[in-house]
């Protein structure tokens, strides 16, 4: 029998280009020390810590979790790295609700950052490996050609795209913590923007930010003492596959399909379209956001753009997606899974703010990483899992 | 077996930090000739300051001055210094406890051999010449007979600080692709371009990677692919790569080469950009002493079917 788990506290920091007010130790503190004061808990009270982050390169920190210890409050305690590339923040939580579930450790705080500024990620991504081909720039061009074969496969009208960053951006601005608030968005403005990997343009692209993200993670006990309402973990998986192979479907990865697949037959979710009331998607390019609605089962195959198009995924529509402005607004990359994963219980929290979906009760966080080869899915419910 | 290819791979950045409070402080106060440390709740004087208290996790900020002299707690003698180290001749590593301070220090004893450091023994800080707010103002410390120096002066303020620090890093490393990749790469070299078929699901991989990806077994049989092949799908780079050297705007394709399950990514020339498209058959184009094809272009033949490369992007 697993313990049911359940988010306490959640803590994010302002998330911008660049936080040169503060030091690595600095910005993980922020959020940790947020999360731990929404669960009206001290750094006593946790039992173990979860870190992650993307690739060292990014800071070019090796093992930076060693000299974050002190930071963390993890002296004395398990401190344990995570790493799978973007999807890390989502694993982070996903490792640490192990933990909870498996009662290994009572609470448990799960924390994710990176600091793009103190390096440059799309250096990071192309390292100028021997014998190979200088080809290619950062995951823009690595990621475009799936965008363009999803677009031929579906037939999508190309507005799809600008309509998904016009979204985010949008809603952006009702959520305090994110890296970008555009005022003057506008559909018209995102199709002028310059086309940087056709057919992705940069204002269809993801920033580069400075940030972290901190959940506490707890077991019944624990949220019988939580000051707020919990959010339960009603369905959590992983899985991985590998980058390149003969047969790999790179617009709609049979990973992410079976991660979601996985997560539904956890929470008894048959239909996760009408019983799932919004979801957090890792979406860094506008088009994932159709393309994952299909790969996570929210539409038929071919159908996700339908879903974009008709308003549905907006805020106030019947499934929003990224209230929170997503990673189109916000991605200190190492972070940008953990914020899914936390947005998601804020929402079943009714936390959420001036972004908050009415009436939110079961919601969907989700991460993906690599070339689109590292899923972390979880649905978070405002009640306990049953049984 | 041939020999397996290898070249040296050095990674190398400027990257910056951003300091915080404690650290700007600190390296600010070196600059000025003043060592601070951090007070803890329970009375202890941290130097180097840490932001954070490492038993109590307590966020901590009461800076204070300690004097630029002490004693080694423990050493250890560097009989080759390497680049970048404080000094170029044989020092001693020391930790030091500065006057004042509770923790030590790590920094080098500028001494002319082992035998002239004993743990316990007196130094005092030997300030570099020009000083920017950074570890190295503090040159090293040297041996020291006179009494404990008086703490530095701080009255709580700086005016300039230092906030951010420069710390380029590098990395040498010798890099070898292995064995499938020696094989492809030779022959690259003689213009051919070759996959591996897998024993059990028969489908070749491009290039090869020694085992099948799907089916976890090592994979032997070399293929000769193309030369000719079918543009998958594809994005136009309208962006340059920090040090790349392709010019923008050029096409980068998913190519499946005749007789691959795989595509592998190259660039597309000999046409306008925004007349590349999905089913272009192309052929590699070598130039000069380059290993890989330096593009694709176009072979003239009819567009190759929707039907025959769906799903092989």
């Amino acid at each position: 029998m697993r313990e049911p788990v359940a988010v306490v506290g959640i803590g994010q920091t302002h998330h911008a280009a660049a936080r040169r007010d503060v030091s690595l130790p600095g910005l993980v503190r922020e959020a940790a020390q947020r999360a731990l004061e929404d669960a009206q808990l001290a750094w006593a009270d946790i039992e173990a810590v979860v870190i992650g982050k993307a690739p060292d390169f990014f800071e070019g920190v090796m093992m930076p979790e060693l000299f974050l210890a002190d930071a963390l409050g993890a002296v004395g305690k398990p401190l344990l790295r995570v790493h799978t590339a973007g999807s890390v923040g989502g694993s982070t939580a996903l490792v640490a609700a192990s933990l909870v579930a498996a009662r290994r450790h009572g609470t448990v705080l799960a924390l994710a950052f990176e600091k793009q500024s103190e390096s440059n990620a799309m250096w990071g991504l192309s390292l100028p490996v021997p014998f190979q081909p200088p080809l290619l720039a950062g995951a823009g061009g690595f990621f475009a050609p799936h965008v363009r074969a999803y677009i031929r496969r579906t037939g999508a009208p190309g507005v799809v795209g600008p309509m998904v960053a016009c979204k985010d951006r949008r809603n952006a601005l009702l959520n305090p913590y994110a890296h970008l608030h555009e005022r003057e968005i506008t559909l018209e403005r995102v199709c002028a923007s310059p086309m940087l990997w056709d057919p992705i343009r940069y204002a269809e692209t993801c920033p580069s930010s400075d940030g972290a993200c901190a959940l506490v993670l707890t077991g019944r006990a624990g949220a019988r003492r939580s000051p707020a309402p919990p959010a339960w973990v009603l369905g959590s998986a992983m899985r991985s596959e590998p980058t390149l192979f003969a047969g790999k479907d790179s617009v709609s990865p049979r990973a992410g399909r079976e991660c979601a697949a996985e997560v539904y037959r956890q929470a008894g979710i048959t239909d996760p379209r009408r019983e799932i009331d919004a979801a957090e998607l890792y979406v860094p390019f506008s088009w994932y956001e159709p393309m994952w609605l299909e790969n996570l089962g929210f539409a038929e195959e071919g159908e996700g753009w339908k879903l974009t198009e008709s308003g549905a995924t907006a805020l106030g529509g019947e499934l929003p997606v990224n209230p929170s402005g997503g990673v189109l607004s916000t991605n200190p990359i190492g972070a940008s899974g953990l914020i899914r994963f936390a947005e998601a219980a804020l929402q079943v929290r009714g936390q959420a703010g001036e972004h908050q979906v009415a009436g939110a009760r079961r919601v969907l966080g989700h991460a993906y990483g690599g070339g689109a080869q590292f899923f972390a899915v979880w649905l978070v419910g405002d009640e306990p899992p049953a049984g | 077996m041939p020999e397996i290819l290898s070249a040296p791979l050095v990674v190398e950045f400027p990257f910056t930090r951003s300091l915080g409070p404690v650290r700007s402080a600190f390296l600010t106060g070196l600059r000025e000739r003043v060592v601070l440390g951090v007070r803890t709740r329970d009375g202890r004087v941290l130097v180097p300051p840490a932001e954070y208290d490492p038993y109590t996790a307590e966020e901590l900020g009461e800076l204070v001055p300690v004097a630029a002299t002490g004693c080694v707690t423990t050493w250890t003698w560097n009989p080759r210094p390497l680049p970048g180290q404080p000094l170029g001749t044989p020092f001693a590593w020391v930790l030091v406890r500065l006057d004042g301070a509770d923790t030590a220090l790590l920094h080098a004893l500028d001494v002319p051999g082992p035998q002239a450091v004993r743990t316990g023994m007196r130094v005092h800080i030997r300030w570099a010449r020009r000083r920017t707010g950074a570890i190295t103002d503090l040159a090293c410390f040297e041996p020291y007979d006179g009494p404990p120096g008086q703490p530095g002066r701080y009255d709580g303020e700086f005016t300039d600080l230092v906030t951010l620090l420069n710390a380029p890093a590098r990395l040498d490393y010798t890099y070898s692709p292995g064995r499938a990749q020696t094989r492809y790469l030779r022959a690259l070299a003689e213009h051919r371009i070759t996959g591996e078929r897998c024993p059990r699901c028969r489908k070749v991989s491009v290039p090869p990677r020694g085992a099948c990806p799907t089916c976890g077994v090592a994979s032997e049989e070399e293929v000769t692919v193309g030369p000719r092949g079918t543009v998958t799908t594809f994005c136009v780079v309208n962006i340059k790569g920090r040090d790349q050297r392709i010019e923008v705007p050029y096409v980068y394709a998913h190519i499946v080469l005749d007789g691959a399950d795989l595509a592998l990514h190259g660039r597309i020339a000999g046409l306008p950009c925004d007349q590349v498209r999905m089913g272009l058959r192309v052929e590699p184009v070598w130039s000069g002493d380059g290993r890989h094809p330096d593009h694709y272009r176009p072979t003239g033949e009819p567009d190759a079917g929707y039907q025959t490369f769906q799903g092989r992007w």
